[in-house]
């Protein structure tokens, strides 16, 4: 079988609608003036409306009409040309083939000049946070147990109580998320224990999902035991909400991913001004010393956390390497033999 | 004289402009060689990309696969925030990567090529090489190319090429200023030459005995050969003139004796006054003679002066003394007020000086008046200053006066020369002194007075 093309294979992959995009959710925030920016993204409406507020109260005169898609259609939306003005997305891989092939434009301000070169790229893409995977537990589920805090603690666990687990492990679908996929493979790269992790996983049953908040809410009332590679920042609210103790956020202390959710203007921007003006907002917040009210944490936040000192995943071209069609099919290829074992 | 650009203005140019060209050069080389280096980089860089993945060619079930690697594309990001771009393709069919990337030149197997070319736009450089994979029966060829595009490279290179740009600028100005000190420098002995023969007084013709760079050592040798054919060519008119007035001076002294006896001996008294006019007019080029043969004296006793210490209270005592009997026919009184002054000088010459100012004072001066001469002193300087009654100098320009043969524009009916202020300037300025010219305060009179040195 041969691949008649990147580009093409990409698409096809990424979406299952070609023209018409499977928005999640949608809003418009009237503005005073007849100025629309759109938005395109994959940060959840309630989790992303404080910014807008935000910067409305700068700039009331423009309206912001704000789609949530997930970050594979967003991928091939931005690719297609759909016109927004704004693209937030947290797979920064897609984000940056994006930028490199040639659907980015390039915006420069002092505010994104301030920002550290490890979260910019060529004036393309900029970083606005950094936020670390974790694990989110069910406290009852492990009632007893000592909690894990690497992954050979989990491997052992999970090996040693197959009744407790058994369909109580839920993890990103990889073919589906874009997310789910970045943090994937930068773990395959970076520790060992990925595989191995996995095998045992796929013994279990496991359950796949398309998003961090759903798998949160199945962990919150027992469905789940634990959910693996969850968004550190959507656990974190999640919690501040949830009542009654149901929970905990682990990290784990032999790697965590961090990732870096990034913004770009797409080529066939229109209000790039105001795309600029939003980026600067972001850049400015993303460098803010005090954590504040805000939904997601900046860029300097979960650095100070890291006790090991791994960085956030590096915005470079290596991020292409795993979204090549032969690599993604091996991936996956290796993925599914691990997890569908029955 | 016409006036052409000067050797130092010439040369600094010359220099500057030779400098100029080596700035301009030198940048334009670190340029080329910047560009050379930034792209030697890349493609190093890009080679070991390439290279990288097609190590991970192989062959599973007749079918060639791949895996990128993830360093091959991390090292890419190393250098610069370059776009990536890459293509595999096997037996001229894409494998996978970007299949619009431009057509790469072939290279043999297992060697990098490299191309530069243009992609969406962006201009991009890219290294390919070949791999053959056993695909099933055949050995299938397969190629890897990776590319970047260049705008680090640009960056890089348009960087360091402004840098040789200031430091090119900075050298160009370093070598003009040193330029300039070099020719400044190489150039003085010629002015120092210039200089030391501007000062020479006019009757110096004394070889230039000075040290000199081998290149101007022609010159000087010329000028001193034109200064001693002057010398001897001035020697040799003087000679003429000494020898011309001697010679006319004792013929003139016979024809005076004769017209005197004549004188006594006619009656007539139309006959008596032509006499009178002879004799004068004989008296008229007599005087002149001997001033003639004066200025000669000089001329010469100039070139080899004794150095002697004189008082100059003695020195116009004697010439007061050997003046006193024409004065005394005129009924003119010379008063001396003198004092002591030390000087370094010629006794004949200082006398000829001053008689031939006293000499002028007395015979402008009407009858039965008084010829003041003193002498006065200063920290440095002794002056003898004579002054007397008679018309002054006139309007001219008074130093006009001490030129040879120019008389002042009042002097209608008196006997002269004009050489007497000419010997006077010429013992002084031998002397290192100076003749000084000026009307009397009361705008009655001159007064002439001798400057010199104290010794």
């Amino acid at each position: 079988m041969r691949i008649p093309g990147l580009a093409v294979v990409l698409t096809l992959w990424a979406c299952n609608v070609a023209n018409a995009l499977e928005v999640e959710d949608h809003r418009l925030f009237p503005g005073s003036g007849d100025r629309i920016l759109r938005i395109v993204s994959t940060t959840d409406l309630d989790v992303f409306e404080p910014y807008i507020a935000a910067f409305q109260d700068v700039r009331p005169d423009v309206s912001i009409d704000y789609s949530v898609m997930s970050s594979s259609i967003l991928y091939s939306a931005i690719r297609e040309g759909h016109s927004f003005d704004l693209a937030v997305s947290s797979a920064m891989d897609l984000q940056f083939q994006l930028a490199n092939d040639g659907f980015a434009q390039r915006y420069r301000s002092a505010a994104t000049e301030t920002l550290p070169d490890w979260a910019r790229w060529r004036g393309l893409i900029f970083a606005f946070t950094s936020e670390p995977a974790v694990m989110v537990i069910n406290n009852e589920h492990f009632s007893g147990l000592d909690l894990p805090t690497t992954r050979q603690d989990l491997i052992g666990l999970l090996r040693d109580h197959p009744d407790r687990f058994t369909g109580a492990v839920g993890t990103y679908d990889v073919r589906e998320s874009g997310l789910g996929y970045l943090f994937a493979t930068q773990e395959d790269r970076s520790t060992d224990a990925f595989w191995r992790l996995n095998e045992v996983m796929g013994r279990l049953d496991p359950r796949f999902y398309c998003c961090s908040s759903q798998m949160i809410d199945d962990v919150a009332d027992g469905q789940l035991a634990l959910a693996y590679n969850v968004l550190g920042s959507y656990a974190k609210e999640r919690l501040a909400q949830d009542q009654g103790d149901r929970m905990q956020i682990i990290r784990m202390q032999d790697f965590t991913n961090v990732m870096l959710r990034t913004a770009i203007i797409p080529a066939t921007a229109k209000e790039t001004e105001a795309a600029g003006a939003m980026i600067d907002m972001l850049a400015t917040l993303a460098l803010r010393q005090a954590p504040g009210n805000w939904p997601l944490p900046s860029l300097s936040e979960t650095g100070a956390d890291e006790a090991l000192g791994f960085g956030p995943i590096r915005l470079g071209p290596a991020l292409m390497v795993y979204l090549d069609p032969l690599n993604r099919r091996a991936f996956l290829t290796d993925w599914e033999n691990a997890m569908e074992q029955q | 004289m016409t006036e052409t650009r000067s050797i130092s203005q010439r040369l600094t140019l010359l220099l500057a402009g030779v400098a100029a060209l080596l700035s301009l050069l030198s940048w334009g080389m670190v340029t080329g060689l910047a560009r050379e280096a930034t792209q030697r980089t890349q493609d190093n860089v890009l080679a070991a990309s390439t290279t990288t993945i097609a190590e991970t060619l192989r062959s599973e079930q007749g079918e060639v696969r791949l895996e990128l690697p993830y360093a091959a594309f991390a090292m890419l990001d190393a250098i610069s925030e370059d776009r990536v771009f890459y293509r595999v393709t096997a037996g001229g069919r894409i494998l996978t990567g970007y299949e619009d990337l431009p057509q790469t030149s072939e290279g043999g197997l297992g060697q990098v090529t490299f191309d530069s070319g243009e992609y969406n736009g962006a201009p991009i450089r890219m290294a390919s090489v070949s791999r053959l994979v056993l695909a099933g029966a055949e050995p299938l060829s397969v190629t890897v190319t990776v590319a970047q595009t260049r705008d680090g490279v640009g960056a890089v290179a348009s960087e360091l090429s402004q840098l040789a740009a200031i430091l090119s600028v900075a050298f160009f100005f370093v070598a003009v200023g040193l330029s300039a000190f070099a020719v400044k420098t190489s150039l003085r002995p010629l002015n120092e030459i210039a200089a030391a023969v501007s000062r020479r007084g006019p009757s110096d013709l004394r070889p230039l005995m000075r040290a000199a760079p081998a290149d101007l050592a022609p010159l000087l040798t010329a000028l001193n050969r034109l200064m001693d054919r002057l010398h001897l060519s001035i020697r040799r008119s003087e000679d003429f003139i000494a020898e011309a007035a001697h010679r006319i001076r004792t013929p003139l002294a016979t024809v005076r004796t004769q017209a005197e006896i004549s004188l006594r001996t006619v009656d007539d008294e139309t006959e008596k006054q032509r006499l009178r006019r002879m004799i004068r007019a004989v008296d008229e080029s007599s005087r002149s003679a001997g001033q003639l043969l004066d200025h000669a004296t000089v001329a010469y006793r100039t070139e080899d002066m004794a150095h002697d210490v004189l008082d100059l209270a003695d020195v116009v005592r004697q010439t007061v003394a050997a003046v006193e009997p024409t004065a005394a026919m005129r009924d003119i009184h010379l008063e001396v007020t003198s004092i002591e002054a030390k000087v370094l000088g010629d006794a004949v010459l200082l006398d000829n000086a001053l008689s031939n100012v006293l000499d002028n004072a007395i015979k402008y001066s009407p009858e039965d008046t008084t010829v003041s001469i003193y002498i006065t002193r200063t920290d440095a300087e002794a002056r003898i200053s004579v002054t007397d009654d008679g018309p002054g100098l006139g309007d001219e320009p008074i130093d006009a006066l001490t030129e040879r043969f120019r008389r002042g524009s009042n002097t209608g009916g008196i006997v002269g020369s004009g050489l007497g202020l000419t010997i006077a300037s010429d013992v002084l300025r031998a002397h290192r002194g100076r003749l000084e010219l000026a009307n009397t305060q009361n705008g009655r009179g001159a007064c002439v007075s001798l400057v010199l040195p104290l010794s």
